[in-house]
């Protein structure tokens, strides 16, 4: 795959102007070596454990199982050897076809899975060689098994005898892959191995990191966006027992500042912050307001935008009489990712060199960051990744906020390890949101009910617009992340337009899990649906007609699903079900749910789900992912799932204020079934998020006979 | 210490009516005209729903509310918003197991936390609902009413004097920022006095 | 600073800490029984489940100076009881957890919950896990797991 086409939005058959967005990584300064270096990835041990290096942060999504049963299949490991490590930042470990070190897109299967066969391969060709030469037989005489080599006269060496023998040889350039029909690990469930970890306690995370002398950081935060400290006022803190320092720190990039408090101990720290007169300067920025950003966004939304998208007559919705005529206003707010383990971060800062403990998304770009501020070459630090209590989006900041902020404290504070600490109350009205978003859709109804136009307005601000990041998601002012779900649509919708307005607000944005399919699928499929209503139609009916005939992942996850969601014949009264479907960068899922109205909320009693995700490295990770990840799109869907704001200051502190699905909120049953695929795996992730709301919703416009098009649903 | 109180309570509003009458009568050194009779029962009425007005406004304010619901759940806040993290009545009005009352509130307030505890913290059982279904507050004839059905006067008057959790209403703790929480608008001491007098001038109900 | 006695998965512990400090923290901190997490602070979320006389307590709400002589479990002690490594064995069979942070709370939570209802219903277990959250979702097999756990004990 050509490195710096990825992401490439597919056109639908009909053609059309299309915007085609590619990655560009002007930062990779060296090309990531072809043949990765077994040793940096695999460390088998004398006691027979195999260490495997996952590249990329474990935030829970499974792939520090996945990636490992990878490398173990193609090296015949024994599977219950196995332990994954996550692996610091370091060029071998960058994304092979990215070319940066990340995590995000649902890549890490799709782009690592040929990289960890070949690791697998090549070092289980390395560890023959050792075996055949210590036989004085060929290296094809052998064969492997469950972390041993096999010789031709029964000889028998174990992976453990071998390994330093095995790592002296040189790395063989051409690999010999297994055909999957031998595949023994791959394709079958297989429970993730930090299972127990995570059960007794004994997991680490990097809040619960302890280092001898360390301090514990807070921050008192500006209450408007990057507004700046005028003055404090900090005897009161400094009397509380454990402080050990307070003093003014810069906040991302010369945006605003805060006032630092370093103590010994948690409580103390935020005993003393809780003391701090605190005099802001908030003149120099714009107090967002939710009242005039929803009547400024759907004001925009009423006028053409920057035009992404045009396929045949962009005028032809004009033509069509009101009585065939679908005009709908959507509104989304700003969300909140809320991890449960919130933002930290350890640093301890020794003048020529440092060292930092963290669960970043992007670490190229973080560390780069910590060693501008720290005034030292990214190289002299290193910089290890763990296990991260949930991320979602929101450790892959773009700003490097979290780094700037440990590093200038650290920086005054030499040979101390810092842990810096966001609290849940720094982290809800802390920003970095998935964006407030506005859309304006016209709908054709043609005479055989399906869609003869489609004219879309997106307003909302770009996440990657003004950062390093623009050119791999931005082109000419259009940032793909905002439309994507309506843009890259595979409905064959004739006369079909989206336009764009990124409207700049002083509220900072960031992915959230799917990023701009949490909104657009939302809107497409809450109207697709509309549409199949309208027309009397099944609604899983109606998308197989109106998708195109080339998407081949849409029709496959819509056929199965319809095969699997019998039940929705049979639902008992005063129960309906909404049908969703979504794509996400190449795998396609459709889910129907089966949902009724108790205490005047949604009751998700049951969700079907079909995926087409190619192959599938581990079925009860990809079952677990659309569980969870359904049970996360929920979070559009709650009573307080909104971040509002008022004269600048967010009006939510805590999960009292922003309250996300509790148990009773989420699907109570999820059956998952997977489209069998001998393709290369693709995303799944985030592919579950955007399906839950409008299947949701779906169902309750056949409950209640009403449209929701503005989320949070408050009333129903 | 509930009773079944009705009787006894009808004939002690007889017995206090007549005592008012003899004394009104003797004071008035002859025996009372039916006019001073029902102008002085009049006014002790009068006396005692102003009393009873007192002890409502008690009843009602958040501290007291928050815990009086008639649904499966407290409410919190001057607001009075539902209680978080869906925390529920439970069999016992103490929550459900893993999720009772305690797991939160222990017996004394938490100031640093900003937890409000006192002893065996719980809910009013729903007898003692001094709200509606949709969160409201019951009228002050309502809430009489529904007093007068559970308990007497006298008993009335030593659940306000010495339930713990009526106590806690007057020193209900302080929010983690150290603002205390709002106090009903009396004192403990004066609560006790006017459901004393609101006792003594025969319970009446507006 | 005052000088405290706790009792930690049945041994006796003396630390010296600002006698507000909520217990959440002194585990943490004072111990470095780091299973026990927080999540908010202020009892919305249940990811500081400890047990306290084998009720389930939400430590971020409880100064360590309220503690008394009650017996504190936390999850690195849960597996003693029996209990405890049943629910525990029932979460890994049932490959309940993703990022893993919330499920210390969760598994102290259905611990306390079993110990006192053998065969909880779904209404049960929804009532008694109804303010344990968890982001990433496991709430499907959290229910899975907290009926294979009770099949196990019947």
């Amino acid at each position: 795959m050509n490195r710096r086409t990825f992401f490439r939005i597919s056109a639908a058959a009909t053609g059309g102007f299309l915007i085609g967005m590619y990655f560009d990584f002007p930062m990779s300064a060296q090309a990531a070596p072809k043949v990765y270096p077994p040793d940096a990835f695999v460390h088998i041990k004398p006691s027979g454990e195999i260490v495997i290096m996952v590249n990329r942060v474990e935030v829970g999504q499974g792939t520090s199982t996945a990636l490992p049963m990878i490398l173990a299949e193609e090296l015949d490991a024994d599977w219950s050897k196995v332990i994954a490590e996550i692996a610091p930042a370091a060029d071998v470990y960058k994304d092979p076809v990215v070319g940066m070190q990340m995590l995000g897109g649902s890549i890490s299967i799709a782009n690592s899975y040929q990289q960890y066969r070949e690791l697998g391969a090549r070092t289980r060709a390395m560890l023959i060689s050792a075996a055949a030469d210590g036989w004085l037989v060929a290296p094809e005489q052998c064969r492997t098994a469950n972390s041993i080599v096999y010789g031709p006269a029964n000889q028998k060496a174990s992976y453990a005898e071998l390994a330093e023998d095995a790592a002296r040889r040189p790395i063989p350039e051409k690999v010999q892959l297994k055909d999957p029909s031998e595949f023994r690990l791959i394709g079958k469930p297989t429970r993730r191995l930090d299972g127990r970890a995570k059960s007794n306690g004994s997991q680490k995370f990097s809040i619960d990191l302890d280092f001898p002398g360390m301090k514990v950081a807070l921050l008192a935060r500006p209450p408007v966006f990057f507004g700046r400290v005028r003055s404090f006022d900090d005897a009161d803190a400094r009397n509380v027992p454990g402080v050990v320092d307070v003093f003014e720190i810069p906040l991302a990039k010369g945006k605003g500042s805060a006032v630092a408090v370093v103590a010994d101990r948690f409580w103390a720290a935020k005993q003393a912050r809780d003391r701090l007169n605190i005099d802001w300067d908030l003149s120099a920025v714009e107090h967002a307001d939710s009242g005039e950003l929803r009547s400024r966004f759907n004001g925009l939304s009423r006028t053409t935008g920057k035009i992404a998208v045009n396929r045949g007559d962009a005028k032809a919705i004009d033509t069509v009489g009101a009585d065939k005529r679908i005009v709908a206003e959507y509104e989304f707010p700003y969300l909140a990712h809320a991890p449960m383990e919130p933002l930290n971060i350890t640093l301890r800062n020794d003048g020529d060199r440092a060292e930092a403990w963290t669960t970043s998304q992007v670490p190229d770009t973080q560390r780069q960051a910590m060693a501008e501020v720290l005034g030292l070459p990214a190289d002299r630090i290193t910089y290890h990744i763990g296990f991260a209590g949930g991320a979602f989006g929101r450790r892959g900041t773009l700003d490097e906020h979290l780094e700037r902020e440990v590093a200038a404290v650290a920086k005054r504070m030499r040979g101390i390890p810092i842990k810096l600490i966001w609290t849940r109350e720094d982290d809800v009205p802390g920003g970095y949101y998935r964006p407030m978003v506005a859309h304006r859709v016209e709908v054709g109804v043609g005479d055989d009910g399906m869609p003869s136009a489609w004219r879309h307005v997106v307003v909302g601000q770009g996440i990657v617009l003004g950062t390093p990041f623009e050119s791999f998601y931005a082109k000419d002012g259009i940032e793909a992340l905002l439309i994507e779900g309506t843009s890259d649509t595979r409905y064959a919708i004739p006369n079909f337009q989206v336009s764009v307005h990124h409207p700049t607000v002083n509220v900072p944005v960031l992915s959230w899990r799917s990023v701009g399919y949490s909104h657009n699928t939302f809107v497409v499929e809450t109207l697709i649906d509309e549409l199949a209503l309208r027309a009397n139609a099944d609604p899983i009916a109606y998308r197989l007609k109106l998708v195109d005939p080339s998407a081949k992942r849409q029709r496959a996850a819509l056929s199965l699903l319809n095969e699997k969601s019998g039940w929705r014949n049979a639902l008992p009264p005063k129960h309906a079900c909404g049908i969703a479907l979504s794509e996400y960068h190449e795998t396609a899922s459709a889910c129907a749910a089966d949902v009724s109205i108790e205490d005047g909320r949604p009751r998700i009693h049951r969700v079907s789900v079909a995926v087409a995700c190619g192959l599938a490295v581990n079925p009860m990770t990809i079952e677990n992912q659309f569980q969870g990840g359904l049970a996360f799109g929920v979070t559009q869907l709650m009573a307080k799932g909104a971040i509002t704001l008022k004269h600048g200051r967010v009006d939510q502190r805590n999960f009292d204020g922003y309250t996300p699905p509790y148990i009773k909120d989420a699907p109570v049953a999820v059956d998952v079934h997977i489209v069998p695929s001998a393709e290369p795996p693709t995303a799944v992730g985030e592919c579950p998020v955007p399906l839950i709301a409008p299947a949701v919703v779906n169902a309750l416009a056949r409950l209640t006979g009403k449209r929701y098009r503005s989320l949070p649903l408050v009333t129903l | 210490m509930v009773c079944d109180g009705l009787a006894i309570a009808c004939v002690k509003r007889m017995l206090a009516f007549f005592v008012i009458v003899i004394v009104l009568a003797g004071d008035a050194g002859g025996p009372a005209s039916s006019q001073q009779v029902n102008a002085a029962a009049a006014s002790h009425r009068t006396n005692g729903l102003g009393a009873w007005q007192k002890v409502y406004s008690v009843m009602v304010s958040p501290r007291c509310l928050n815990c009086h619901t008639a649904t499966n759940y407290p409410q919190q806040g001057d607001d009075r918003h539902r209680h978080i993290a869906n925390v529920i009545r439970g069999p016992r009005d103490k929550g459900v197991v893993a999720l009772s009352c305690s797991t939160c509130h222990q017996s004394p307030n938490a100031d640093s936390t900003g937890v409000p505890g006192a002893h065996n913290w719980h809910l009013a059982p729903l007898s003692m609902k001094w709200q509606d279904a949709n969160d409201r507050p019951l009228s002050s004839a309502e809430v009489c009413r529904s007093v007068l059905r559970l308990l007497d006067g006298p008993h009335l008057l030593k659940h306000h004097e010495e339930e713990p959790l009526v106590l806690w209403a007057f020193s209900p703790g302080r929010h983690p920022d150290g603002t205390t929480r709002t106090l009903p608008p009396l004192t403990h001491e004066e609560f006790v006095e006017a459901t004393r007098q609101w006792v003594e001038a025969g319970t009446p109900c507006p | 600073m005052t000088t405290i006695h706790i009792l930690v998965n049945g041994e006796r512990k003396t630390i010296t800490v600002d006698p507000s400090t909520p217990l959440l923290w002194v585990l943490r901190e004072e111990l470095k029984l780091t299973g026990t997490k927080y999540g908010c602070g202020i009892g919305a979320c249940g990811a500081c489940t400890v047990h306290l006389d084998g009720a389930g307590t939400r430590s971020c709400l409880v100064p360590v100076s309220l503690v008394g002589d009650r017996k504190i479990v936390t999850i690195e002690g849960v597996a003693s009881d029996p209990i405890g490594r049943v629910v525990q064995n029932a979460w890994v069979d049932n490959d309940v957890v993703q990022c893993g942070y919330c499920q210390s709370g969760q598994i102290m939570s259905v611990v306390a919950l079993l110990k006192s209802n053998r065969k909880p219903t779904n209404a049960n277990i929804e009532e008694s896990m109804g303010g344990n959250l968890c982001r990433c979702g496991t709430y499907v097999r959290i229910r899975e797991a907290i009926k294979s756990a009770a099949e196990r004990l019947a």
